[in-house]
Formats: structure tokens, sequence, C-alpha cells
């Protein structure tokens, strides 16, 4: 290893996010709660400031530094530009939501952040260590925001469930990355490439290991079956986390993939396409299916979750270039999606009363027309209905499927979708059709209306015109 | 310069934004909505006129082309354009939405405004349907379609809404899904997304079968074609006067367009090797369907029925070229047999829609739909009575009425392919009568059935105007079909010619 001095130009991103999360923790010592909105105020600083500092230190191609540990590619800065605008997002949309419930604290910020600097690690990991140390970083704050209301007990539970499992999975992937050093005794993704393709098909050891990795790669995406987690951890934790835990995590995975699978093993696409196949298609059988015998929303868009998974899956498998755009096409529409149907969940709960129940959505449409049309974008766009955002981002990864010659699979995840229809259309039918049992007008703040009606909107905007985002995607891959 | 001016996007558009207007002006100020929506619908319609105006008659060649990039990843364009099959339908769909909403103007009280959208909305959406000239533009304007006619009906539907509309529109959903998957292979092999380029590729025997058995879900579950028709009953008795008029008359098509635009010409082998069960499929909608039809004691259900056997003339006329030429070896037989495909469903566009509406007619005065709750109505209501008649008449295929027009067509045609295929379509004649007659005369006719019935007011003046400027419609398509004939022809005869040699 050389004793060069790392490139600092290529993290400033990193740096600030990690500076003014500690910033944010001493200085909301001193804060009493009147004054908590500072500390919302640097964070929401923090993210745009490294939206920025991404977008204007962006450099041309891939550099790495750190020893070959970090890489600076057109994939992480392109994939950390959402993860930003998400977890700005998520951080505004949750303001009321702890307000009135009395958590808000500069905690959640500070878990935020340094959930969001996990993420970023892991886009921008070129080394096997690297790739781990962002994803602990990032799991840790997210069991701790789950557990963030510590009177709940069913947080709590949550919370324990989310970490107990993830510590196995962690576990299961830092076996298979020791495997892998022990193979080729290298951390370095590049090398470890280099000697699979070298010695592609006569180490069966590298398989083994890759299975371990994969089962890291899945948990974290909440492929079935490793699905189990994530309908109790979206139910049980507060809102604003499974908020949190539903959008920007995904295209972290997404990334997490990309480095693994695509950057570390691409050699072994022939092994891991088939498994794949496997984890996408019962992604969404158990997603698609399981959905619709759900009676709390949070649990319903949790097994959808999995469904949408299983469709991000297939176009990963496909292992060409138009398959990993279109999944990450897909990655960033889900993430949008998410996004605003757990908006929408925070928009109808309100202090002692949380809008979790399907039931809740009753008669939207006579409350709210507005935002009833809002959630009706959301959830036609889940099913994949054209002109929304959700059509493009399934078009896509059939697309990349059938040019593979494995237009079966396109068969079967059409047909699910079309199971999937079923849960998406009650919801619709909830809010139009039905009466309102619960009257309350709706209270949220003008910021709130205005990002959630953006974020709708953006949905039938995508839909109408999706070429930008989508060559966007085809870019950061080239 | 009157070329140069995109008429199918404005005839897109125009509505789509006036719903958008209509949607945000509110139902706090209904009356407000409803002069917006009838002004918007009716812009629309005159922005289609030059459509016809402007059709080159002389050409199988698309016309009013717009096409701009829209997708470069995948090579998908806005790309518009008409021929003389679609451009028919568009100004039957303009037409239609008007008179809808006009009918919409009194008799919907509840949440105006999105009634209203949702109409005008679905109008722009079907427009595109018939223009789009890319796969992903039809599939777009194809499924977004669904979206305003589930709310239609599941909001001011009937007591069984919810069931009914969500049964249309997974069932709809499940035929479509695998189209896109069609559609997508079609582009896997092409490398584009355009439906004349799709017309013009050569595919094996296998992929034709298979490319044709998902567009046949598509399609024959729109037209309805028996057994994947039993949405249809239900979603009409429970939708609202307008959505079953739009239904009946507009969407229907859709379904006997996409074997015209796809089916025939993209996988013509494929056609040609299953027509015999299209044909099957179709004389089982006519006579049994006709059958069915008779035993109904909901007026709603009856006419619903009565609809799916008119459609069965259509994919009857769509499938049974092969035959004609193979026993013909000419295409005259072929061309009348689907021109009169295309006169039957614009009759039966004018003539569904006139029925619904008569139906409606009563259902707003009465609150019911049951045959057995009526009688004698023509006591009370002469002026009614008279118009309905004569669309039971035309439903039924009178001569000169433009019911008879499409069946004869198609019951001519028929004979040069195989005598007994005449003498089955020949009983839905028998039948049609029957059970429209039947209706009438148990509705209209007799002594006045109750108080209820003896209460009855005649028709208002804009009633009188819907009903009156469709019996116009049907008498002078009855009469003199040449107008709508003339245009079609060219593209029919291109079409047949296409499909008549072998892609193999």
């Amino acid at each position: 290893m050389t004793l060069e001095s790392p490139n600092f130009l290529l993290v400033v991103p990193e740096m600030f996010v990690l500076g003014m999360a500690c910033l944010i923790l001493i200085v909301d010592l001193f804060l009493d709660e009147e004054r908590r909105g500072f500390s919302y105020f640097l964070a929401q600083v923090t993210v745009i400031g490294a939206f920025a500092l991404t977008l204007w230190l962006e450099p041309a191609g891939s550099h790495l530094t750190f020893g070959g540990s970090f890489i600076s590619d057109p994939l992480g800065n392109f994939l950390k530009l959402p993860i930003y605008v998400l977890t700005g997002v998520v951080f505004l949309y949750s303001r009321g939501y702890l307000q009135e419930r009395g958590l808000l604290k500069g905690e959640y910020y500070v878990l935020g952040l340094f959930g969001m600097l996990g993420m970023m690690v892991i886009v921008s990991a070129h080394s096997l260590l690297t790739i781990y140390l962002g994803l602990e970083l990032f799991s840790l704050s997210l069991y701790t925001m789950v557990a963030f209301n510590r009177d709940s007990l069913q947080a709590s539970e949550a919370a324990m469930k989310y970490f107990v499992l993830s510590a196995l999975a962690s576990g299961i992937l830092l076996y298979g990355l020791s495997l892998l050093y022990g193979l080729t005794g290298t951390l370095n993704m590049a090398q470890v490439a280099d000697f699979a393709r070298h010695h592609l098909g006569e180490n069966k050891a590298l398989v083994f290991a890759l299975a371990f990795v994969l089962v890291g790669v899945a948990f974290k995406f909440g492929a079935a079956p490793f699905h189990m987690w994530i309908p109790d951890v979206y139910h049980g934790a507060p809102t604003p986390v499974t908020l949190y835990l539903g959008a920007a995590p995904k295209i972290a995975a997404f990334a997490m993939a990309m480095r693994l699978l695509v950057d570390t093993l691409g050699p072994l696409q022939v092994s891991w396409g088939p498994m794949l196949m496997v984890l996408a298609v019962l992604s969404l059988a158990v997603g698609n299916v399981i959905a619709i015998a759900q009676t709390n929303i949070k649990r319903m868009l949790a097994y959808s979750t999995i469904s949408h998974m299983g469709f991000l899956l297939l176009g990963l498998l496909a292992g060409t270039r138009a398959g990993y755009s279109a999944a990450m096409f897909y990655a960033v529409i889900y993430a949008l999606m998410s996004l605003a149907a757990f908006g929408i969940v925070i928009l109808l709960s309100r202090s002692g009363f949380e809008a979790e129940r399907l039931d809740d959505f009753k008669g939207l449409n006579e409350r709210s027309p507005w935002f009833a049309f809002m959630m009706l974008l959301v959830m036609f766009s889940m099913a994949g209905v054209p002109p929304t955002a959700g059509f493009y981002a399934k078009l896509a990864v059939l697309a990349a499927v059938v040019d593979i010659h494995q237009t079966w699979l396109a068969v079967v995840a059409v047909f699910f979708s079309l199971i999937g229809a079923f849960y998406y259309l009650r919801v619709v039918k909830l809010m139009y059709f039905d009466s309102p049992v619960d009257r309350e007008p709706i209270s949220a703040g003008l910021d709130m209306r205005l990002v959630l009606s953006a974020n709708g909107l953006l949905l039938l905007g995508l839909g109408l015109y999706p070429s930008l985002l989508m060559g966007w995607c085809i870019a950061a891959l080239r | 310069m009157f070329y140069h001016i995109p008429w199918l996007s404005l005839a897109i558009w125009t509505p789509i934004v006036g719903g958008v207007l209509v949607l945000l002006s509110g139902d706090k100020a209904p009356d407000g909505a409803r002069r917006i929506a009838v002004l918007f619908a009716l812009v629309t319609f005159l922005l289609t006129l030059p459509l016809y105006i402007g059709f080159d008659v002389t050409t199988a060649q698309m016309q009013f082309r717009e096409h701009l990039p829209w997708i470069p990843a995948f090579n998908i364009y806005y790309s518009l354009g008409v021929d003389g099959i679609s451009m028919p339908l568009i100004l039957l769909t303009s037409f239609m939405t008007v008179l809808v909403v006009i009918v919409g103007w009194v008799s919907i009280q509840k949440r105006v405004a999105q009634y209203m959208a949702a109409f005008l909305i679905m109008e722009g959406v079907i427009i595109g349907v018939f223009s789009a000239l890319d796969a992903i533009l039809f599939y777009v304007f194809w499924e977004s379609m669904l979206i305003p006619m589930f709310l239609i009906i599941g909001i001011w539907g009937g007591p069984r809404r919810v069931y009914a509309t969500i049964k249309f529109f997974l069932y709809t959903f499940l035929g479509s899904v695998l189209m896109l998957v069609a559609l997508i292979y079609l582009h896997f092999r092409s490398g584009s997304f355009s439906i004349l380029d799709f017309q013009t590729l050569k595919l094996t025997m296998n992929e034709q079968l298979l490319i044709f058995i998902a567009f046949l879900l598509a399609f024959a579950v729109k037209v309805p074609m028996w057994p994947v028709h039993t949405w249809l009953p239900d979603a009409h008795v429970e939708a609202p006067t307008g959505g079953s008029v739009i239904l009946a008359a507009i969407m229907l098509k859709i379904g006997a367009y996409g074997f015209l635009r796809f089916s025939l010409p993209i996988t013509p082998d494929a056609s040609h090797r299953l027509a015999w069960l299209m044909i099957a499929l179709s004389l089982v909608a006519v006579v049994y369907i006709s059958l069915v039809a008779m035993v109904q004691k909901d007026m709603k259900k009856l006419i619903a029925y009565s609809s799916i056997a008119h459609m069965g003339f259509v994919t009857l006329a769509f499938f049974i070229p092969f035959a004609i030429y193979a026993s013909t070896k000419s295409l005259n037989g072929a061309v009348l047999a689907v021109e009169g495909g295309i006169v039957q469903m614009v009759s039966h566009g004018f003539i569904s829609g006139a029925l619904f509406l008569s139906v409606g007619v009563l259902y707003e005065r009465m609150h019911s739909r049951a045959i057995a709750d009526y009688g004698g109505v023509v006591n009370r209501m002469p002026v009614f009575a008279a118009l309905a008649v004569f669309f039971a008449m035309a439903n039924s295929g009178l001569p000169g009425t433009s019911g008879f027009v499409g069946e004869f067509m198609i019951i001519l045609a028929s004979v040069r392919a195989d005598i007994w295929y005449a003498v089955l379509l020949a009983t839905a004649l028998v039948t049609g009568a029957a059970y429209t007659l039947w209706m009438v005369k148990r509705v209209i006719f007799g002594a006045v059935a109750n108080e209820r019935v003896d209460a009855l007011q005649d028709l208002d003046g804009r009633e009188f105007l819907v009903l009156g400027l469709l019996a116009v419609a049907v008498l002078a398509l009855g009469v003199w079909p040449a107008p709508l004939i003339d245009v079609t022809h060219m593209s029919v005869q291109n079409l047949l010619s296409h499909i008549m040699i072998s892609k193999l």
C-alpha cells in the first residue's frame, strides 16, 4: 500500500455531513424546547449543503482515494442526490408529527444524518470493508430511530426484531466478505472482480462466498424469503421513521447490490442471476398476495415494498446495462412513491390518533379532494397504471427482462402486479367510494402540504415525461 | 396551413385541460362546472370535425401525423395519426361525450365537478387511444382510460357499484398487462415501438400465436367476447347513465379497434390460423347471448347483453375475411365484411348509447330499472315512447336505420364464406327483435301499470335534444351510410391486402 495522502476533495460531502451531525448533536444540548427548530434548520442546511457540494465538486469520470477503498464515480454521485432529497423531505414530513407527540429531539436529526452518511459511504464504497462500515453506520442509526419512541412497547419490539435479524444478516454478509478476502487476498472490489474473472468456473468457493453476500444484500432489500422483518418494523416504528426506512434505504440497497454484485462479483453473474430470479419471483408472490390480507396501511405498504423489491431485482438480474439502469430508475421512483404514501399517512395522523388502519382512509375524497387525489396518484403509480411514473419503472424493468430472452419472467411479473392492483384499488375505493368515519379537518403545516403535493404531482409529471430521469439513470451507468 | 395545425393533439388535450379546469373550479359551484364542461365538450367536438373535413379518402396512409420524440431511451415517440378506421371512431367519441355531458346536467347532483372532469378527461384519453401510432403511447392512453371509468362507476354508480367497478378494472387490467408484455417483445424484435413498424415485422408462427393470444385477451375483454364478457352486465347495471353510454358506445369499440390495428396486421398468420376460434366465439356471442338477453328482468342488463351480441357481429366480421378470400379468391367480399363491421361499430355506438339514455330517462323518474315496474309508459310519455320505439327498432335491425346497414353487410359477406354462418347470424335478427320488442311491449305499451307510471312526465327539452340528435344520426347512417363507408374504404382495402400476405 502506498502512503500517498488521500484526495480529501472527493469526500468533502461526507466530511461535511459528519461535521454537521456532530455540530447538531452539541448545539442541540444547549437548545430548550422552543428553540428545537434550530436543530431542524441545521439538519436541512446539512442536507442542502451536501446536495450542493456533491453537485459542485462532482469530478468527471471515476476516481479512487483512501488506498482504493473509496470511489467517486457518476453512479455514486448520482445516487447520493436522491438520498439527500429523500432525507430532507423525511425531516420535513417528520417535524410536525414528532412535535405533536413530544418526540422532537435533536437526536432524531443526528441519527437521520448519520444514517444518511452511512448510505453515502455504501454508495461510494470500493472496498469490502468500506461497504460494511457504511452498512453498520446506517443500520445502527436506524435501529435507534425505530426505537425512538422509547415508551412505546410496539416500537421497542420492532427495534429489537430489526436489530437481531439485521445483526444476523450483517454477520452472514461479513462471513461472505471474509471468505472473499480469504480467497482473493484483497478487499479492493476491482481486484476481487479481477480474481473472479480469471478463476471463473474453477472456484466453487467463490460461489459459496457469493451466496452469503447475496443473503446480506437480499436482507437489506427485504426480498423474500428474507423479508420477515419488514412488516413488523414498518408497523412498529413511528411513522416518520417508517417513512425514512421506506425511502432512501432502497436506494442504498440498490447501491450495495451494484457495488457487491456488479462491481465485485460481476463475473459471477451467471451464478447470481438465477439466485436473484428466485428471490424476485418469491418477493413478487409473497408481497402481492399477503398484502391483500392486511388491514393496516403500514403493513400493507410493507408487503407492497417486498413486491416492489422483487420488481427491482428483476432489473438487476438481467445483468445488462439497461437492466441496471431500469433497476435504478425503479429504486428512485419507488422511493418517491413510498415517500408520498407514508407522507399521506403522517398527514392524516394527529396527536393521539394514528391514521394507520385502512379504514382511516374512508371518504378521504370528501374530507380533502386534493390529498385524496394525491393518494390516488400514489396508488395507481404503485400499481403501475399509466400515466403515472410507476408504469415506466415497470416498463423499463420488463423491457430489460424480455431483452435477455426471459419473457416468461415478464409474464409472471405482470400477473403478480395484477394481483397487486387489487389492494391498491382497495385504498382508492375506500377514499372515493365510502363515506368518511372520521371528519376531523386535516391539520398540517403549509410546508408539508406543499411538498406532499409536489411529491404527488411529480409522480404524474414523471408519468407524462419520464425521459429526463430515465436519461440520468442511463448516464450514471455509462 | 390547415394541415400544420396539430388537430389530433388539440382534440386530445383540449378536453383534458378542460377536465382539469372543471376539477379546479370545485364542487361548490356546480353550475360553473357544468357550463365549462359543456363548453369544452362542444369545442372538442368542433376540433374533431376538421379530421373529417380534411380527410383524404384516396389514400390508406396515416393522416394528420404528429411525430415527436418522447422517451428516447426506448425509442418511444409521441406519434399520432388517423386512418379511415380510427377517424370515424374519434368523431363518435367527441359526439357522444357532448351528449353525455348534457345528460349529466341535472341527473348528477353529487360532486358535479369531479363527474364532469372524469368524462372530459376520459374523452381526451379515448381520442388518444384511437390516434396513437406508438405502441407505448397507445398503452398509456388505453390504461389511463380505466382510471376515470373506475371512479365514474364507483362514485356515481348503483348499490353494487364497488363490486362492479373493481371487477371491471381487474378484468380489463388482466387483459392489458399481457398485451404490454407482447408490445415489449415486439419492441425487442423490431427495436422500435411504432405500430406501423410492428405491422411490417416478420414473425415466426409460434411468436405470432403467442402475441395473438396476448392481444386477444386484452381486446376480447374490452369488446367483450364470450366467455370474458361477465364484467359488462355488472358494470353497465351499476354505472350511472353517462358511464353506461360511454362504456357501450365507445369503450367496447376500442377492443374491436385493437383487432384491426394490432391483431390482424401484426399477426396475420396467427389470425388466419385462429380465425375459426374467433368466428366460433363470435357466433356464440351472437346466438347464445341473444338468448340470454331475452330472459333479463333488468332493462340495463338486457341492453348490455344485446351489446355483447351486436359486438359479436363485429368480431365475426373482422375474422371472416380469411374464409371469404379462400372461397372467392377476391378481396371484395372481405372488404364488405370489415366495412360492415366498422359501420356496425359506429351504429351500435349511437343505438346502444340511445338505449341507455332512454333507460336513464326512465330511471331518473322512477328509480327502477326493472321491466316489471313499468307498463303503459306511452300513455304518459308519448314523445319519449316514439323515440324509444324507434331506437328499439334500430337495435333489432330495421331497414332504414343504421342497425340494419352493418348487420346486412356482414351477413351478406358471410354468405360468401359459409352459408351456415349467415344462417346463424340471421337468427340474431330474430332473437334481437324478440328481446328488444318484447321489452318495449312490456315497458312502453299496454295499460298504465301503476300509479308511479301514471305520474310520469314526458321528456324535457334537454332530453329531447339529446335523444333527437341520436335519432337523426341513426336515421342518417341508416339511409345514407356512404360518407362513413367512403372514408373507411381505402384503409380497409389496404389492411386486407396486407393481411392476406403471409409474414412467415
